[in-house]
């Protein structure tokens, strides 16, 4: 069967959990989205503007220097070659279009690094809507070169000092302004969560990453990975790569978690690893949050990972063990970060970087060594945003 | 009947409009906030909405946002609020209505809030964000023959199809979402309004009560003269903000103002 059903569940997961005023707006996303992916001139559109625009397809390629540092053959998905530097563009393409579809003429998305926030303001521009784009006060101070980017988009950025002023305050703001505003507005949600049809738009903009990938790797292997590796946040670039593969019984889907300094300390973005059952932001998943239901603020070096919430088919895969889910420390993504730059050429997202270091640690234990595993790993963003956060870190 | 049922009814024979106030368990804390319901009651609300706080309100405007940052701050929870329905029951017998998101009851365990909702006197439940469709995830867990009632809302972008099945499961009332947006001040369509109550009544004989940016004496008027009951919660929030100390004489105040206005 085809997740999610008709009323947007993945299993016990999912929905739509949202105020009444949001009913029927996101009914008519729903509907608007069925009718466009019934149409092939839609999907035409849509394939022509990745092809041109945002580069696609993006290469997969063999990463032989750090394969013989690891001790598995590892692929790297470059989506960091995308225009605007990440997968998240793939999403925002997809979804601009069906708003201009829908008659729609302002864009409205929550940010967190920024980098949804980018991609949302380089769509509205590419198709003259008007862009609004909600993002947390800290995180604009954290993050002021895609605050200047966005603003030179043309869009308009709305400072959020509600609660903690992070990314899940941004997504709060976000879907109250929508629900006073619905009749000329599209939300463009960045990740695979949020209430349906969301989590399934957003999937089916980003399973391009995958079936790029899986054609790739059978042009240039001959086979299916042995493993295909993905950090998790919401979940976008990890189910856009793992959707293609969910069939592909040999193929095991790896997710990678955010452990920020530890779990143990209680400052991590580890959702599955270190959270339970909830509903935020209109879906039902799982939430870090206290005893009494009220939601933790996430933490992870990674600005992208750093959200208490994980999108509902990932919960999913993880409650029928369809994919394994680990988690990674701020300490272990920023060593992966420095490997790849010193082994590759290539200076990837610290997102990715959670990704890579997962590849690593698997790639490292005994009972691989013996038989060479072929890796995917989606390297889902370029880390130039990240270089004075790295910096910091480590005092360079 | 229900005791809420009794109370429409009973108003509705007097020509009036019930009364129904929101306040925030626990804004600014636990004790004042009890001294506040307490004097909203015995200036006489009709019906009282407890809101339970929740970290992520994404239906409601500043105002409400920020007593639900403070009263969790101060330690309020779902158990907590419920132990203030209790106390209040040792001497209002109103309705109360336990007003609250999703996650809390959720985090809670359904089956168990409604045993404790039940034995601390609760007459019902708003979850702002448990749509009609999902209704059946509370109600599945009410025992059968006792009324508990689950309060379903109708907003202007309901389309009429959708209206038609909502009201169609109505229960206890229908909360009626004057306008657009969250919480909070903010114009109301008055005709336009009028004329959706008017459509509704065909559809349902469930009292209607409409909220959502009623906040003065004229607001009052205007929906007594065309529904069944008048929610306030942010105006009288806002005093609780402005002034905690003398926040309980002042909403008190406010409310023996709105029950002027409550007549049609």
């Amino acid at each position: 069967m085809s997740l999610p059903d008709s009323n947007g569940f993945f299993g016990e997961f999912g929905g739509i959990y949202v105020g009444e005023t949001l009913m029927s707006p996101l009914n008519e996303v729903k509907t608007a989205a069925e009718q466009a992916f019934q149409d092939e001139s839609f999907w035409n559109g849509y394939r022509s503007l990745l092809k041109d625009y945002v580069g696609r397809p993006s290469p997969t390629y063999f990463a032989k220097r750090l394969s013989e540092f690891a001790g598995a053959n590892i692929y790297l998905k470059r989506e960091d070659l995308n225009h605007t530097g990440a997968h998240k563009v793939n999403n925002t393409v997809g979804q601009a279009l069906l708003a201009k579809r829908m008659g729609k003429n302002v864009l409205i998305a929550e940010t967190g690094a920024g980098q949804h926030g980018v991609a949302t303001a380089t769509v509205a521009a590419l198709f003259g809507l008007q862009c609004k784009v909600f993002m947390g006060k800290e995180d604009i101070r954290r993050q002021q070169p895609n605050v200047v980017r966005m603003k030179l988009l043309g869009a308009e950025v709305v400072s959020v000092d509600s609660g903690t002023g992070t990314l899940k305050d941004a997504m709060n703001e976000a879907l109250r302004y929508w629900s006073s505003v619905t009749a000329d507005t599209f939300y463009v949600v960045g990740t695979v969560a949020g209430p349906h049809p969301y989590p399934w738009l957003v999937r089916e903009f980003q399973k391009i990453i995958g079936e790029e990938a899986r054609r790739q790797m059978l042009e240039q292997t001959g086979k299916l990975p042995d493993g295909v590796v993905a950090a998790v946040g919401g979940g976008s670039n990890a189910m856009g790569i793992f959707y293609a593969f969910l069939n592909d019984e040999t193929v095991e889907l790896i997710g990678v978690e955010a452990a920020g300094k530890g779990i143990a300390t209680g400052k991590h973005a580890a959702s599955l690893n270190g959270g339970r059952l909830g509903v935020l932001h209109g879906t039902k998943s799982m939430l870090l949050q206290n005893e009494h239901g009220q939601i933790h603020e996430a933490y992870s070096i990674s600005a992208g990972l750093d959200y208490p919430g994980i999108g509902p088919e990932h919960a999913y895969l993880h409650k029928t063990k369809r994919a394994r889910y680990e988690t990674i420390t701020d300490n272990e993504a920023v060593a992966a970060f420095q490997t790849l730059c010193k082994y590759e050429g290539i200076i990837p997202a610290l997102e990715s970087s959670h990704a890579l270091a997962q590849t690593l640690k698997d790639a490292a234990k005994p009972v691989f060594k013996e038989n060479r595993l072929n890796y995917l790993v989606c390297l889902s963003g370029r880390g130039d945003k990240d270089i004075q956060h790295i910096c910091d870190y480590l005092n360079i | 009947m229900s005791h809420l049922s009794d109370t429409f009814q009973r108003i509705r024979g007097e020509h009036s409009a019930a009364l129904i106030g929101y306040l925030t368990a626990g804004d600014p804390d636990a004790e004042t906030s009890y001294r506040i319901i307490d004097a909203a009651c015995c200036a006489g609300l009709d019906v009282l909405e407890l809101g339970i706080p929740f970290s992520d309100p994404t239906a409601d405007g500043p105002v409400i946002q920020r007593a639900s940052k403070r009263a969790i701050e101060n330690g309020m929870t779902l158990t907590k609020g419920l132990e203030i329905v209790q106390r209040l029951r040792q001497k209002h017998s109103l309705p109360v209505i336990i007003f609250s998101y999703y996650n809390p009851i959720l985090s809670m365990g359904t089956d168990v809030f409604i045993q404790k909702a039940l034995a601390a006197g609760a007459d019902g439940v708003l979850a702002v964000d448990l749509p009609s469709e999902n209704a059946d995830e509370i109600t599945a867990f009410v025992p059968n023959g006792s009324a508990f009632h689950f309060i379903r809302l109708v907003a202007p972008t309901t389309d009429v199809q959708r209206r038609k099945i909502i009201l169609s499961k109505a229960d206890g009332f229908v909360y009626v979402v004057s306008r657009h947006g969250v919480t909070g001040s903010g114009s109301i369509d008055w005709s336009a309004l009028a004329k959706d109550l008017k459509a509704m009544r065909q559809e349902t004989a469930t009292p209607l009560a409409v909220g959502f940016g009623v906040s003065t004496a004229n607001d009052v008027q205007n929906v007594a003269e065309i529904a069944d009951g008048v929610i306030i919660g942010s105006a009288f929030q806002k005093l609780v903000e402005e002034n905690p100390q003398s926040a309980a004489e002042n909403v008190a105040a406010l409310i023996r103002d709105f029950r002027q206005h409550l007549k049609r």
